[in-house]
């Protein structure tokens, strides 16, 4: 989790610094008209700064302090050695369970790749039909079968109910039976 | 008595033969969104916002709440039958609920959860009644420092009731102000934090953010937990309704002490999550039967159900009376009023009359719909849940993207509902909270225009929040709220170095 949350972290105090940089750019005093544009988000970047920055001390040091306590009060070594292998099996699980979230997210993103191609109709029957056979270990058929009937459920919804038509994809499939 | 003649105005409003149906449509669908993992109030309601734009505000506003309603309900059934929480705030719920139903109590368990939160609802709503009109009537005299007091308030007790790091608290919620800043700054008109890229010049929609960090980030959790569900099946007739009913009303004070909680705690932004932990806390210290609670004890349901409906149904008031919602729930229907082009806040009971009387009085109605719902539709929403993990999961995904698609036409918020996804999974793992977030996204704009205006009145002097006693003294609550965590364990360690 540590690396986790330094990279977090790290990337909030990155975020907060660029809203700081644009803030200044805009100008974050006081102009003709009272407060510039960027007078609030000023203060907004400055926090997130110092609350990342907080946090990442807090990540990066509070083992280190409270060890140096426990040095100062016992005056003998911080048991550092019963902590590393707890650190390992964590470290572990991290991956395994890193590993099952990319099974996930990457067919998503490449569903929402599919949804800029090919359209939300045909793109969403192929992900619920990949996603079923993949991950869920099921035939082809029904996976086909479970993925065309939501596509279609949707599209009696949207397109000829509520008459909200929605993203067809840069190469419309659907323009083949005239929608 | 003004309020009642309202009242009864209102429910003439919403006593059409259209807004009932919407009535039990939006609790169906809001149970179901509560049982659905990946789906709950929040990013429910911003998914079908956009499908309610064609539909008088009145009634799409009634729907709206019964979906909230209803996916308040919904968390109860998971969390009883399958020990899966189905919404944070059930997570209470478990600890009694689910080893009443492995001792085949489940019917039992359940009735005691749906009445608890309709009394919670109740208590929550008569407040609504009474209290709304007065909170409105006192806000009408606020100026832009009060409304900035006001809205620091809220922040404060974020930072102070929250059980996240505080400092994460804080990060989180500047990067939802931040987020809300992005884009056309409404009074000088230049274009901010866009570094170029013109597609961001509308800004981060919060419907967006919510239907991401929500529902593709609680995918992703569920998906990393491996679910499996097993879960107890559940039978309820009238036999088991009755025989549960007789005995809940010994437990009279338990409810009315996680009634008075949860109101407090959701007009506060406190939320319904702390309040039902609190709630059930506080009964397992204060009742004779406290050393059985988590053994399958129905005072362990009835207190944090109780105060979870309470305090979600309490959010509504702030939303209401003075434009700030409690809740990230709350927040979505805050913003779907402002698609409407109504302005919550304290103008909207003189202005819209109609509307505010004809929800108030939806609320009876649909809390009264809701409980009819889910008692007699139990092993129906049940079996939803035993549909596998590997097809709702990308069912999900998709009405998801349709839901972001929908919300502007526009291709770019599917890949940033999937950036936002992302995000709420990380902010999830590492504590960071996800309310403040989409709160201060909502709310980012009102916040600053309060701030600007107060100070372009002082000419930049701080001091102007602390200069008459009514900005001073909500200014002064919210610096209290914001150092009580460290209060708190100051007063514990005065305490145990006096033991």
């Amino acid at each position: 989790m540590r690396s986790a949350e330094v990279v977090v972290a790290l990337f909030m105090l990155g975020l907060g610094a660029l809203v700081i940089f644009d803030s200044v750019r805009l100008g974050w005093g006081w102009g003709t008209e009272g407060p510039e544009a960027g007078y609030f988000p000023f203060y907004i970047g400055a926090m997130i700064c110092i609350g990342s920055l907080v946090t990442l001390f807090q990540v990066l040091l509070g083992e280190q302090i409270k060890g140096l306590a426990v040095k100062w009060i016992v005056r003998a070594k911080p048991a550092r050695l019963h902590h590393d292998r707890r650190k390992d099996h964590e470290v572990f699980v991290e991956w395994s369970a890193l590993r099952l979230v990319l099974q996930v997210l990457l067919p998503a993103a490449v569903y929402v790749l599919g949804i800029q191609l090919i359209g939300i109709y045909v793109a969403s029957a192929a992900y619920i039909a990949v996603f079923m056979v993949w991950l869920g270990k099921y035939g082809w058929t029904r996976g086909l079968i479970v993925g065309v009937g939501v596509s279609a459920v949707t599209f009696a919804m949207f397109e000829i109910w509520f008459q909200v038509p929605l993203f067809k994809g840069e190469f419309n499939p659907l323009s083949l039976i005239g929608y | 008595m003004e309020e009642i003649n309202a009242l009864f105005h209102g429910f003439s409003v919403a006593l059409t033969p259209f807004n009932l149906l919407l009535m039990f449509i939006g609790v169906t669908l809001g149970v179901l969104i509560g049982v659905l993992p990946g789906l709950g109030g929040a990013n429910g309601i911003a998914i079908l916002l956009p499908l309610t734009f064609t539909m008088p505000p009145t009634s799409a506003v009634i729907m709206l709440s019964c979906i909230y309603w209803g996916a308040l309900f919904g968390g109860a059934i998971t969390s009883i039958l399958f020990n899966i929480p189905g919404e944070p705030w059930s997570v209470a719920t478990t600890f009694d609920g689910y080893p009443m139903a492995q001792q085949g109590k489940a019917g039992e368990a359940l009735t005691t959860a749906f009445t608890s939160s309709f009394i919670g609802a109740f208590f929550a709503i008569v407040m609504i009644t009474f209290l709304a009109p007065l909170v409105a009537k006192f806000a009408l005299q606020f100026g832009p420092p009060e409304f900035f007091a006001v809205f620091f308030l809220t922040f404060c007790s974020f930072i102070g009731m929250g059980k996240e790091p505080p400092f994460k608290i804080l990060v989180a919620m500047m990067l939802g102000f931040a987020l809300a800043a992005v884009g056309i700054d409404t009074v000088t008109g230049q274009l901010r934090l866009i570094f170029g890229w013109h597609e961001l010049m509308r800004g981060f929609d919060f419907l967006i953010a919510v239907i991401g960090l929500f529902g593709i980030g609680e995918i992703l959790l569920s998906m990393e937990e491996g679910l499996s569900f097993s879960g107890r099946t559940a039978k309820i007739n009238t036999r088991i309704v009755i025989e549960t009913w007789k005995k809940l009303p010994k437990y009279w004070m338990t409810s009315l002490r996680s009634c008075v909680i949860g109101c407090w705690m959701g007009i506060t932004p406190g939320g319904a999550t702390p309040a039902s932990f609190m709630s059930y806390g506080i009964a397992k210290r204060m009742s004779p039967d406290g050393a059985k609670f988590g053994t399958g004890q129905a005072e362990g349901v009835i207190a944090p159900e109780t105060a979870a409906h309470a305090a979600g149904t309490a959010a509504l008031l702030p939303m209401l009376s003075l434009g700030i919602p409690g809740s990230p729930t709350a927040a979505v229907l805050l913003g779907g009023l402002l698609i409407w082009g109504l302005q919550p806040g304290p103008l909207l009971f003189v202005e819209q009359k109609d509307f505010v009387w004809g929800l108030i009085a939806s609320m009876y109605l649909g809390n009264i719909a809701g409980l009819i719902i889910v008692l007699t539709c139990v092993p129906l929403f049940a079996a939803i849940l035993r549909v596998p993990f590997s097809i709702i999961a990308p069912v999900i995904v998709v009405i998801c993207a349709i839901g972001a698609y929908t919300v502007h036409n526009a291709m770019l918020d599917i890949w940033l509902m999937l950036l936002f996804g992302v995000m709420g999974y990380a902010f999830k793992k590492l504590s960071y909270p996800l309310a403040p977030l989409v709160l201060a996204l909502v709310l980012g704009d009102q916040a600053e225009g309060a701030f600007r205006q107060a100070m372009l009145m002082s000419q930049g002097d701080m001091r102007i929040f602390f200069s008459n006693w009514l900005v001073g003294s909500i200014m002064g609550l919210g610096l209290l709220m914001l150092v009580w965590p460290v209060l708190g364990k100051l007063v514990a360690q005065l305490r145990k170095s006096a033991a």
